[in-house]
């Protein structure tokens, strides 16, 4: 099963604006390794070629923060979805 | 401005525990939870050791929906295609209440609706965005315009806890510090799982996996039976799938490991329910951020009360026991009417004095012997494979038993200098 499918199962109410802002200058400028394309357990971050910019389908996310902690750059601007919002475990 | 006794951030175990024991002493008491229910963002993997939080707990964890008993603890070795393991099962933890397998979504919720009987006020959906402040003292908390005034705050808030590092008591987070737990809840019907883990109704069996299974980096897989559902999943250090080359997709290591053939045949027709992930202190005593300042106290994961001891890991037991002793503190604090962070010191002094820093203490060299990859390639592998060695019998005449074990282990350079480093090491441990 892919990972888009699992997230499929899980209970989400999504906000209408990002909990996850990038910093698209830091990533441009200072980060080679882009540790957030490979480490997100959702899978949620992506490179855009044509902008040239990290994007990341907020609306998915576990909220494990580990991408806040593997971006050593600082370009990954993260908080909390706003109260009610975001993935909501029915199991845990 | 009126100023309620206490408002804890969090509605996880730590929080819960804590306002429980508040709640016995009719202290005023609100909880704020981000999340649709108190439980709703939370995640283990995992099962509550109830043994050393006993006389802590009192009467808090009756009636509590436990999934199964840990009847049965297995332990893995995991080579690339093979693998050895210890599979123990004893009266003692049949007879007694030791551990149980839990769901946070179902448990944490049980104890917030406990707690509003006892006239707790749980909020949920409230995200707190600050600290509020008198001078050089916590004044309360503040989620949009809305602003609560307590004489405490009881950052309770989790691993990535805002609020300790608003306070400035915790530490910007580093990678070498944390995991990330990636889980799936598989459902299977209740007989299946007694039968394919080989325990009764109502008992289960925790299984800890170590090698193959995060491709020799830091971590490993995990396996704990509840009533109906398996939780199955994996831990990896954020450092070592950052400094892996090639990289590795961390949300591809659960897939990796379902295929393995020791899995497999566990969760055949099983249907997943959910798919989640949480980060883990990994650092243990070495990782404890400051545990309290003017008017605040930090409990839980926020705290970083964890302990992985490699062949077991533990933390929302020393969550529980840092709530209800966060409470004793609160009520000690208001009977002086003093909530000075030297008041408050009296938090510590009691956590040095219960299993959560006794425990976290003792073991506090464990996380720099975990750092050393051969935990987690080089031994996962050798060890299964001495045991292929000796177990086939091939076309050519198979040689003495013992000279099969002492080559095996002499050629791998486990008795070399570095080797026996290693084991000298342990006893540090």
């Amino acid at each position: 099963m892919k990972v888009d499918e699992k997230l499929a199962l899980d209970a989400f109410k999504n906000d209408k604006d990002s909990h996850i802002k990038i910093r698209h200058d830091i990533c441009r400028s200072k980060c080679k390794a882009k540790f957030c394309l490979f480490i997100c357990p959702g899978h949620l971050y992506s490179y855009d070629e044509e902008t040239d910019e990290i994007k990341v389908e907020y609306a998915g996310c576990l909220e494990c923060g580990t991408c806040r902690v593997a971006c050593i750059e600082g370009a990954i601007d993260w908080t909390y979805p706003t109260g009610g919002f975001g993935v909501q475990y029915r199991l845990g | 401005m009126e100023k309620i006794d206490v408002v804890i951030v969090g509605g996880g175990l730590s929080g819960l525990a804590c306002a429980y024991m508040l709640a016995e002493h009719d202290m005023q008491v609100i909880v704020v939870e981000r999340g649709d229910f108190p439980g709703s963002k939370n995640v283990t993997g995992g099962r509550l050791y109830l043994e050393p939080i006993r006389e802590l707990a009192g009467t808090m964890l009756d009636g509590a929906p436990f999934e199964r008993k840990v009847v049965r603890e297995k332990w893995s070795l995991l080579g690339e295609g093979n693998s050895i393991g210890i599979d123990f099962t004893g009266d003692k933890f049949r007879q007694e209440a030791h551990s149980y397998t839990i769901l946070r979504a179902h448990f944490d919720r049980w104890l917030a609706d406990r707690l509003m009987e006892k006239g707790v006020f749980v909020i949920p959906k409230y995200r707190v965005d600050s600290l509020l402040w008198e001078g050089e003292n916590v004044a309360g908390i503040k989620a949009g315009e809305e602003e609560i005034y307590a004489n405490i705050v009881v950052a309770a808030d989790g691993a990535l806890s805002f609020m300790a590092e608003q306070a400035g008591l915790k530490p910007k987070m580093k990678p070498k510090g944390y995991a990330v737990g990636i889980k799936e809840v598989i459902e299977l019907p209740e007989e299946k799982i007694n039968d394919r883990f080989n325990v009764d109704k109502d008992e289960g069996c925790a299984h800890l996996f170590v090698g193959d299974v995060t491709k020799g980096l830091f971590g490993g897989g995990f396996l704990y039976t509840n009533k109906e559902t398996i939780s199955l999943g994996i831990v990896v250090g954020i450092r070592a799938i950052m400094e892996k080359s090639p990289t590795i997709e961390a949300h591809t290591l659960i897939d990796s490991f379902k295929e393995r053939y020791e899995i497999k045949r566990l969760i055949e027709g099983g249907v997943l329910a959910e798919y989640s992930a949480h980060i883990i202190p990994e650092s243990g005593y070495n990782g404890i951020s400051k545990l309290y300042g003017n008017n605040m106290l930090v409990t839980g994961d926020a705290a970083g009360f964890a302990l992985n001891m490699g062949v077991t890991v533990r933390g929302m037991e020393f969550a529980i026991a840092s709530g209800v002793i966060a409470a004793e503190t609160i009520i000690k604090a208001k009977a002086s009417g003093d909530y000075s962070a030297k008041t408050l010191s009296y938090y510590e002094n009691r956590l040095k004095e219960s299993f959560v820093l006794k425990d976290l203490y003792n073991n506090r060299q464990m996380s720099d012997f975990l750092d050393n990859d051969d935990f987690f390639s080089y031994y996962p592998k050798l060890f299964p494979a001495l045991v292929e060695k000796a177990m086939w019998f091939g076309r050519e005449p198979k040689e003495k038993l013992s000279k099969t074990i002492w080559e095996g282990l002499k050629n791998s350079g486990a008795l070399s200098m570095k080797g026996l480093k290693i084991l000298y090491g342990m006893k540090k441990i």
